[in-house]
């Protein structure tokens, strides 16, 4: 039977395709959210597959939290011409005009504002019934224990006890008006499968994720890329150039970089082997308060 | 260090080649479920050093382990669960070894939760079931056994759990595994495994433990690693549920689906269904190219030779192998609702990519899951497990779940709060004469009604839609 046999990628991939084809045959409205990290980057290369040799049959949508690197807008922007995708990018300008921002109000209101307010508007805006995020459930206890189609209300809620069953792969698309799914397609890959399918597939990633001579200063501990004119100027005198990379990729002051000289997709799967961090640990916003992400999900965040 | 330094790229090809084995942990409170999966995962290092250190800090704030780590605090991530201090949902963890990667679907024992437990092993190769040395087999252990074969998982390991409390006591461990085996000669499990461990201590979980040199078999770990699952598959029966048609350009009209049992070629025949109409596959397109063949679980689109009109909901099949078609079934099916069953309510149905009505024709008995007796009831409520009988809105194509799993399973979806209220596993068609209620198809007496004859035309038009759609109405005229 060894011709009948597929790798965990393999059948990981098989897996995630079948979720976005199901998403496109049964949903009126979907759309794909991008983060432009890593994980998303998988996931549109997925859609792409999904859908060869036609078109993908839903838009991409970027949250622009104003506060991105710029590596990161740049990147976009050229990966949605050069792939044909219909890209949607969105911000809550309000606030952003309003000032909000990570140094002024701190990571907890400029998240709520500028990432959760700006995707709940904008999923309410182009009336989407379905979404799709690049969430794994190895990332985070919380999102463990989420469902591939995760029900949200009216209000996009999403409520941990009360989950719909789901069995075998037979998903359950019905929501009534107004309410939507938020659909994890590599739900069950692992950050190593991540990096090693980037590598097999030789998938285009930010150049953020590779070690480089940049400046950095040190802000609460995080390391802090500086090449952002919104810098606060009592950090200004304290930048030095160091080999860091970024080991995820959100908001640019609230991503702290570590120090490495992985430039490879081969050198940062070692350090992954050998490191002893897990990679939210760089994420500021987990940490400002107990059970923080659970919480941000019932609100709505991804 | 040095020494051990391991060439990232031989990794890599080498991880690129590990199959997926997916197993479930099933056990009552107490059996130390939470403390073997932080072993695994512990001992095949993938806890990384800060989960170590908020793991540290909470054991000591809440920890039930005493002057050992809490392992099950890693896995219980939601708040409310922390408080309660039990699993209130399945959660799955990710692991791997040298040789496989692994995906666990922790599940509650609590009796509320015996829907927590279908959910999580729906997808499972493999079931763990978890009983205390000290109580040995129990109402519990009896219930989780009874769900997997329900479920149709092929391998069963009965770990039993906290030996160190019994001295590691060769008589303990035969008896809780005799009087286990008994138990399951009646359901249908081709394999089964019984393991001596502890957990807390490690014992047998990774490495073979001396503490119980009467013990002959694999430890946990080396079991999961070896044991095969690549001919658990059904590759005979080829069946490709259509999920969605692909249209580029003129050229080119593609069947996207998953193929779910049996193996495709270039070339071969095959028929659509419910048409019956035949045509050769032309091609297996995939965005890395054209196949040759393609084989469950892939997911591919196949063109065919001449154009037959086929769309979502229906399926590709080999013309000498066809699964049955009826609107009339039964099943065994798990209520998973707070809400019981109304058997007036028409509910949605979902069995491979088709969706359409369904009504609950009768319910033959339900299963006590403690004792497997049957017994006759009116309806089911949240938990509960009958043999039901169905009618649906328009033919499904499917086949008994023991033989095929893809085609033999359903949910069952409230029209009105639109919650998955029940899923099914098929067991067989049930003759039309055999049904206990006559068909009651909706009839519209256009006639009695006083319609003008000039409506007569569009309401037509209506009913065959509606009854493309699953709720076929009869119109008089």
């Amino acid at each position: 039977m060894s011709d009948y046999k597929l790798s965990h990628l393999q059948e990981l991939e098989a897996e995630s395709i079948h979720i976005i084809r199901e998403v496109a045959a049964e949903f009126e409205n979907p759309v794909m959210l991008y983060s432009i990290g890593k994980d998303s980057s998988v996931m549109v290369r997925l859609a792409e597959k999904a859908f060869a040799p036609g078109k993908v049959p839903f838009p991409l949508m970027h949250i622009d939290s104003k506060w991105k690197f710029k590596e990161m807008i740049e990147f976009r922007d050229n990966y949605a011409k050069k792939y044909g995708w219909n890209l949607i990018v969105e911000s809550n300008m309000e606030a952003f005009h309003a000032g909000v921002g990570p140094f002024t109000h701190g990571s907890k209101v400029h998240t709520d504002l500028m990432k959760t307010q700006a995707l709940l508007h904008a999923l309410d805006k182009y009336k989407f019934d379905a979404a799709f995020g690049g969430a794994r459930r190895d990332e985070e206890k919380s999102r463990a224990k989420e469902r591939i189609y995760s029900f949200r209300d009216k209000f996009h809620q999403w409520d941990p006890k009360n989950q719909r069953p789901e069995l075998w792969d037979i998903y359950n698309a019905r929501v009534h008006k107004g309410e939507s799914i938020r659909v994890f397609p590599l739900s069950n890959w692992t950050e190593l499968d991540i990096w090693q399918y980037i590598r097999l597939e030789n998938i285009p990633i930010v150049p953020l994720y590779f070690a480089k001579e940049r400046p950095i200063v040190e802000i609460d501990g995080n390391l802090i890329m500086a090449d952002d004119d919104r810098l606060p100027e009592q950090y200004r005198s304290q930048i030095q150039m160091c080999m860091v990379r970024f080991r995820t990729l959100g908001c640019w002051p609230l991503t702290g970089a570590v120090e490495s000289n992985a430039d490879t997709i081969e050198k940062i799967v070692e350090e992954m082997m050998t490191t002893t961090k897990s990679e939210r640990t760089t994420r500021v916003i987990d940490f400002d308060q107990d059970a923080s992400m659970e919480q941000k999900k019932r609100e709505g965040y991804f | 260090m040095a020494d051990s330094k391991l060439n990232i790229k031989e990794f890599l090809d080498k991880d690129e080649q590990k199959d997926l084995l997916r197993f479930l942990t099933a056990g009552s409170v107490d059996d130390g479920k939470s403390t073997l999966i932080g072993r695994l995962l512990f001992d095949s290092k993938k806890l990384y050093e800060d989960q170590l250190d908020a793991l540290e800090r909470d054991s000591k704030r809440m920890g039930n382990a005493g002057e050992h780590i809490d392992y099950a605090l890693l896995l219980d991530g939601l708040k409310a669960e922390r408080e309660q201090g039990i699993t209130i949902d399945v959660a799955y963890r990710y692991f791997s070894t040298n040789n496989r990667k692994f995906i666990i679907a922790d599940t509650p024992g609590h009796e509320q939760y015996t829907r927590n437990m279908i959910t999580g092993g729906s997808t499972a190769n493999l079931a763990i079931i978890l009983v205390d040395a000290r109580t040995g087999v129990i109402t519990q252990t009896r219930r989780h056994t009874y769900l997997v074969s329900l479920l149709g998982i092929k391998h069963v390991v009965l770990a039993v759990n906290k030996m160190d409390l019994t001295n590691f006591d060769k008589q303990v461990f035969d008896d809780i595994v005799s009087d286990y085996k008994q138990f399951v000669a009646s359901l249908n499990i081709p394999d089964i495994t019984c393991i001596p461990l502890s957990a807390l201590d490690g014992d047998n979980v990774v490495e073979k433990s001396a503490r119980t040199p009467w013990y002959e078999g694999p430890s946990l770990l080396d079991f999961l690693e070896t044991v095969p699952i690549d001919l658990d598959r059904n590759y005979e029966d080829f069946r490709y549920p259509v999920q969605y048609v692909l249209r580029p350009n003129l050229d080119f009209r593609g069947f996207c689906g998953k193929v779910s049992s049996g193996v495709v070629r270039k070339g071969d025949v095959v028929m659509a269904l419910p048409s019956r109409k035949t045509s050769k596959v032309k091609s297996i397109v995939t965005y890395e190219g054209e196949l040759d063949y393609a084989f469950p679980p892939q997911c591919v689109t196949i063109t065919l030779e001449d154009e037959i009109d086929v769309s979502r909901g229906e399926m590709l099949v080999h013309p000498d192998n066809v699964p049955m078609e009826d609107r009339n079934f039964e099943a065994m099916l798990v209520w998973m609702d707070e809400e019981p069953m109304d058997v007036n309510k028409q509910f949605y149905i979902k069995q491979t990519t088709n969706t359409t009505r369904a009504r609950i024709d009768s319910i033959r008995y339900k299963v006590n899951v403690n004792t497997m007796e049957q017994s006759s009831v009116d309806h089911l409520e949240l938990n509960e497990i009958g043999r039901v009988v169905f009618t649906t809105g328009k033919e499904l194509f499917f086949d008994p779940y023991q033989k095929n799993k893809q085609t033999g399973a359903f949910i069952l979806i409230d029209p009105i709060s639109n919650n998955t209220s029940a899923v099914g596993m098929i067991i067989d068609r049930v003759d039309a004469k055999d049904m206990v209620k006559e068909d009651a198809l909706a009839v519209l007496n256009l006639v009695e009604l006083g319609i003008g004859k000039e409506h007569y035309d569009a309401i037509r038009t209506v009913c065959e839609e509606l009854g493309r759609q699953g709720l076929p109405i009869k119109c008089l005229t």
